[in-house]
């Protein structure tokens, strides 16, 4: 039986288009970057050939973007690498969101264990942050703000204009994360007023192993990985050359694609939540209904715990994911959802949902189904009624 | 992670349900943690032979583990008298399972606090003497859910 996979916010597998770009460079053009021979070149032209690209793509310009190995590298160096270039200047004190992906949670907490200051924006129940307080929380102190662009559970995206706009006044860096809404959301790093942006090649059908971190020219950060000086010395380690030549070729792929593919894939992720929320009593729709990534579906189910949901549906075939507690160590459930007000119930009872490049019409119509068949077999057990 | 039988126990849950007219019901857990049990017995006395546990339901909110624990604990009890049933640890439930991860464990426990509950109000009805151990175990079930609800009282009760 052929598994339906609902998880590409998770991950994304590669595109074949992709790995075809890519072979070449795994023995063939194998080289370090940093060699001086010819074929050192040939390596360091296809890099530099991926930072053009991914640098028009978001209206940035090619030396402003540093490649990295992941998002989680990307979003550790800019929240680390701002606060610690600019601590001598009395800059002490970093705003985020309170839904950050874990990444730029714990790398918060890491700097307030370093002696700085963190602040945490709430949101309203769809998951936008609240503008008001964002400026309240500026002070002559503070030196970065980073907000999520599109929410990697809820898929709720922050108006990242307007922020970066009262960043831009205040005169404090503004760094968003933009792993999951690349390719999804058009980005104008000039526009929206942004310093640094995260990117990654895996959740747009590139390799795993890619990302990069759009840094502003004028922008000093200080790198936390030294060695041999690669990425003008902020970001030592041997070029990754077939992941980057991966995800050059993945965002060549957006430029002529994204926009049908984000209509086609809002056309079933809206089949998938009408079709659940019509077929099955009492569930709910979490993050906000119309402005949410166009692959993203957050449903409740009220009587029914989420991790006990995803392994019925995973022997049934179909792949999803949840910010299930009973895997943490606290048992508490997502603090997206949390941070949102949800009650434990819906908390507890929540799946992520997510389609992709290669979801059909009749895979999602299958999948409604399997949904009814599977909570009907689980409300058996529950003492919940709904 | 987990293994063999607790996916059959999952997948195949044995003695889900409730008992109209139990001889004692046992509720532990809370919604704050993601584990809600409530467990049934009916009780059965043949001749002059102490009473045993003739039919055990259960109704489970929880993960996969949290389902597979209470089939187990059914399994466990069923035909035993209260003073074997009482004897039962959490040890006996991971056992069973043929093991639990260890960031399950939680949900071992979880049924046998069910389980202990449904003695308690069982033995309190017929109004026979608590065990101290029994008495013990009741008291601090009870003294944790009310710390649970204190801490988390604004997120249980909100609109």
């Amino acid at each position: 039986m052929k598994k339906i996979y609902l998880d590409y916010a998770a991950t994304t597998p590669v595109d074949p288009r992709v790995l075809k770009a890519m072979m070449p460079y795994f023995s063939d053009k194998f080289a370090n970057t940093m060699s001086l021979h010819q074929m050192g070149q040939v390596a360091s032209d296809a890099v530099e050939n991926s930072r053009k690209i991914i640098a028009s793509f978001i209206k940035a310009k090619p030396e402003e973007i540093y490649f990295t190995s992941s998002a989680t590298e990307s979003n550790n160096l800019a929240l680390k690498g701002i606060t610690f270039a600019n601590r001598e200047k009395g800059k002490n004190h970093v705003i985020i969101s309170s839904i950050e992906h874990d990444c730029v949670l714990e790398s918060s907490r890491w700097l307030a264990r370093q002696g700085f200051k963190v602040d945490e924006i709430n949101v309203d129940k769809y998951g936008f942050i609240n503008i008001n307080q964002l400026k309240k929380l500026i002070t002559s102190s503070t030196v970065l703000v980073s907000v999520i662009h599109g929410n990697n559970e809820i898929g709720t995206i922050q108006d990242i204009k307007t922020i970066g706009k009262i960043c831009h006044q205040k005169g404090v860096y503004f760094h968003t994360d933009a792993s999951q809404s690349l390719g999804k959301v058009n980005i104008d790093v000039e526009k929206m007023k942004i310093d640094l942006l995260t990117a990654s090649s895996h959740k747009i059908y590139g390799p795993k192993g890619a990302a990069i971190l759009y840094i502003k020219k004028g922008v000093i950060i200080e790198p936390i990985i030294h060695g041999g000086g690669h990425e003008k010395g902020l970001r030592s380690s041997t070029s990754n050359v077939p992941a980057i030549v991966g995800m050059g070729s993945a965002v060549e792929i957006l430029y002529k694609e994204s926009k049908q593919e984000n209509e086609k894939q809002k056309k079933l992720r809206d089949m998938l939540i009408n079709g659940i929320l019509k077929n099955i009593k009492g569930t709910h729709l979490n993050g906000h209904p119309v402005n949410r990534l166009s692959n993203n579906a957050n449903i409740s189910f009220p009587s029914i715990e989420g991790e006990s949901l995803l392994m019925e549906l995973d022997f049934a075939g179909v792949e999803v994911s949840t910010g299930s507690a009973c895997s943490s160590r606290n048992l508490m459930p997502s603090h997206v959802l949390m941070a949102c007000g949800a009650k434990p119930q819906i908390a507890h009872g929540s799946i992520r949902l997510s389609v992709g490049r290669f979801t059909t019409e009749e895979e999602i119509h299958k999948a409604i189904k399997i949904f009814v068949k599977v909570v009907n077999k689980l409300k058996q057990y529950s003492p919940f009624k709904v | 992670m987990y293994s063999k039988k607790t996916l059959q126990h999952f997948r195949s849950p044995h003695n889900y349900g409730e008992i109209k007219n139990a001889d004692g019901v046992g509720e532990a857990g809370n919604i704050v943690c993601g584990d809600v049990m409530s467990l049934y017995l009916k009780m059965k006395k043949i001749g002059k032979k102490e009473p045993v546990i003739d039919q055990v339901k259960f109704k489970t909110y929880g993960c996969a583990a949290a389902i597979a624990t209470s089939s187990a604990i059914t399994d466990l009890v069923k035909g035993k008298t209260i003073g074997e049933s009482l004897k039962i640890s959490k040890n006996d439930i991971i056992d069973f399972l043929e093991g639990l991860p260890p960031i399950k464990i939680h949900c071992s426990i979880l049924a046998i606090d069910a389980l202990d509950e449904a003695i308690y109000q069982y033995l309190i009805d017929q109004k026979k003497p608590i065990p101290a151990d029994l008495q013990k175990k009741h008291e601090r079930i009870t003294f944790s859910r009310n710390q649970i609800e204190e801490r988390y009282k604004k997120w249980m009760t909100k609109k």
